[in-house]
């Protein structure tokens, strides 16, 4: 089970011939996800890493039957690459891609609101079912399979506190990196609603940060609609105003999305907020224990 | 990047928006020399990337070419919130009996642009958001509509603008919004945009563009004003690296953004503050951190630097490697805190200790040893 991903994924990979594109691909497979294929225009009908490239998502929908793709095509064509998933029929589109200009992702948001496309990212590690299928570029062995749901804005502190999990023996449902962008496909919110109705998970981690208001929407859910503890962790609490923190959604304007807005949001609705990741950890332990 | 009044208002007015005539000087002379040309009274404007320059005795008018002269001599070289003003805008003096805001961003939580507008000009929009927001109208933008003649004349109406000047008003509005799409802004704002006995006028203007867009206008990337950034925060630029400086005492090295503020935060909890923002992303090259152990040890209020690496894809012994690397070309004399978890961990943290570093396994461990590092109460 889990969300999203599992078993059933026959994956796409678009911009397969490139050198993430190649190196990721290789490392979904050895972690047994279903790849069925790649597209790179101009290379259809060669091979790569032991799957069919094609030139169009749509041919290789039609040969393959594939219901995921995964984005690893440089920014400027990311865009059109997730439309043109979407376009293909595919039912979750996942970017990896960082950079997309955000008007271009207004578009492809406002197009995808008309489609039963699903898109996680841009700008995101991707996301992970652990045992069943991994799609994305995070490292498949820190993860073990359990109960826990975990979502984030972010990559390298989502792989931290799944570590940290997983040391303790605690195993995840499914790992989402919903993006660092300030414009997204898939939010916090829409990822606590599969979590809750999702059987597999029994507790929630949600990894916040600064910048937009994402973060107090999904306190509002959580204090009315959900029976799951959720344990979370706002990550920006000494940024500065007004600058950007490395992820282009990560910055404080106008005085709003700070850690301290959402932490208090978040507090009021009765999430426990970890001080620091390795927290998490253990909150989520003792809640298990409870 | 945001730019600056005088390249706001050119990007406005190539679009049709209404600005006073104006140049930007240097000098003292030059600035006579405009004024000159221009006749009349002039505003002689420093150009800074910060708010508040009127405050700050920034913006002055001038009676004649002589009074421009001097007026620009006491304001080029002025010193406004930490920014040396280099560069001046003379403008044509406007006869204001009216000032109205009006703006356009990007709305995160309906993922669209929207336009919005005020009788309250001349003002921060924050400042009329916080005390009187029933005086800004708010119009949301269809992206494949675009922006509306019937909206535009909606917000007119909504704010009052008088009778004879909502035509004019309209189309300077689609015009603002055709300038905020046709350069991939994600703000746009005249403020004030003023009434005059000739019509409408714009008068200020600041515009912040998408760095993820800059590929696609040449022309606007040029624009970038090198004197107005952290020359370390441009070296960082140049590396691929993410960096901001901050005022603690703790120098940061990190992979990932996420990572990177919470390492940060922790360095707060544990009673030190941090000294920078660093992500060097993916694959920790010995290039890489030496470029970035450079920026970070420019800042001289840095007394310990805490690296933080989680090793993913990236196999934890070869970020160690590149570290080891990078010390040994810069040979820093402060105490270097590495946490390396992850992919080869155990490799990764034998090489640093062999290399006389701190090491710590957990994150709470490496962010106390590196405040208790930068209060002296640790050495490797």
């Amino acid at each position: 089970m889990g969300i999203l991903v599992n078993s059933n994924t026959k994956l796409l990979v678009q911009g397969i011939t490139g050198r993430e594109g190649r190196f990721h691909t290789k490392q979904m497979i050895e972690y047994g996800t279903n790849v069925v294929g790649g597209v790179t225009p101009g290379k259809g009908g060669q091979w790569a890493e032991g799957v069919p490239v094609f030139d169009t998502v749509k041919e290789a929908v039609q040969a393959t039957g594939a219901n995921t793709s995964i984005i690893y095509v440089p920014a400027r064509f990311a865009a059109d690459a997730i439309l043109e998933a979407a376009d293909g029929g595919v039912d979750l589109v996942v970017c990896i891609t960082e950079g997309i200009p955000v008007l271009d992702m207004v578009n492809v948001r406002y197009y995808l609101d008309h489609s039963n496309t699903r898109l996680i990212g841009p700008n995101c590690p991707g996301l992970i079912t652990p045992g069943e299928a991994k799609v994305g570029i995070m490292p498949g062995h820190i993860h073990i399979p359990g109960h826990v749901g975990v979502v984030s804005r972010s990559g390298t502190l989502t792989y931290e506190v799944v570590y940290a999990l997983t040391n303790k023996g605690i195993g995840q449902s499914t790992a989402v990196g919903i993006g660092g962008d300030p414009i997204i496909g898939t939010k916090f919110l829409e990822i606590l609603e599969m979590f809750e109705a999702d059987p597999q998970t029994e507790q929630v981690v949600m990894i916040g940060e600064i910048g937009g208001n994402d973060e107090e929407i999904a306190a509002e859910y959580i204090a009315e609609h959900m029976s799951k503890p959720v344990t979370s962790f706002i990550a920006g609490q000494t940024a500065p105003p007004g600058k950007r923190m490395g992820h282009a959604g990560a910055i404080i304007s106008g005085g709003h999305g700070t850690a301290a807005e959402k932490i208090a949001a978040l507090r009021a609705a009765g999430v426990e907020v970890a001080r620091h990741p390795e927290e998490i950890a253990e909150i989520v332990a003792a809640k298990m224990a409870s | 990047m945001k730019l600056q009044e005088y390249q706001s208002k050119r990007i406005f007015a190539r679009y049709g928006v209404p600005i006073p005539n104006g140049e930007v000087a240097t000098t003292p002379a030059a600035a006579r020399d405009i004024a000159a040309r221009l006749g009349g009274t002039v505003v002689i404007k420093s150009q800074v990337l910060v708010g508040g320059r009127g405050k700050a005795g920034g913006v002055k008018l001038a009676h004649s070419p002589e009074e421009a002269e001097k007026v620009a001599g006491q304001i080029l070289g002025m010193d406004i919130k930490g920014l040396t003003v280099r560069k001046v805008l003379i403008d044509e003096g406007a006869d204001i009996q009216d000032e109205i805001y009006l703006g356009l961003v990007l709305d995160r939580m309906q993922r669209r642009i929207i336009m919005m507008g005020s009788s309250e000009g001349g003002v921060e929009i924050e400042a009329v958001a916080a005390e009187t927001p029933e005086k800004i109208v708010k119009i949301s933008i269809d992206p494949f509509l675009g922006l509306r003649s019937y909206q535009a004349n909606e917000l007119a109406y909504g704010i009052g603008i008088p009778k004879p000047l909502v035509r004019q008003f309209t189309k300077i509005a689609i015009d603002l919004y055709n300038a905020f799409v046709g350069s991939d802004a994600s703000l746009a704002e005249i403020n004030p945009l003023v009434v005059t006995p000739d019509g409408l006028l714009g008068v200020d203007g600041k515009m912040v563009l998408d760095d993820n867009a800059l590929y696609r206008h040449p022309d606007l990337a040029e624009m970038r004003d090198l004197d107005e950034e952290d020359p370390f925060e441009q070296e960082a630029r140049r590396f691929g690296l993410s960096y901001v400086k901050l005022d603690g005492e703790i120098g940061c090295m990190v992979n990932g953004a996420g990572l990177a503020m919470a390492t940060m935060d922790l360095t707060k909890l544990f009673g030190g503050s941090p000294a920078n923002f660093l992500d060097i992303g993916g694959g920790a090259t010995a290039d890489k951190v030496a470029a970035a152990l450079r920026i970070i040890l420019s800042d001289k209020n840095v007394k310990a630097v805490l690296f933080n690496i989680f090793g993913g894809i990236t196999r934890g012994d070869e970020v160690a490697k590149g570290i080891v690397a990078a010390l040994a070309e810069i040979k820093p004399d402060l105490p270097m805190i590495a946490r390396i978890v992850g992919t080869n961990e155990k490799e990764g943290r034998a090489i640093l200790a062999d290399a006389n570093m701190i090491t710590a396994t957990t994150l709470a461990e490496a962010a106390q040893k590196a405040v208790a590092a930068a209060h002296g109460e640790l050495t490797a």
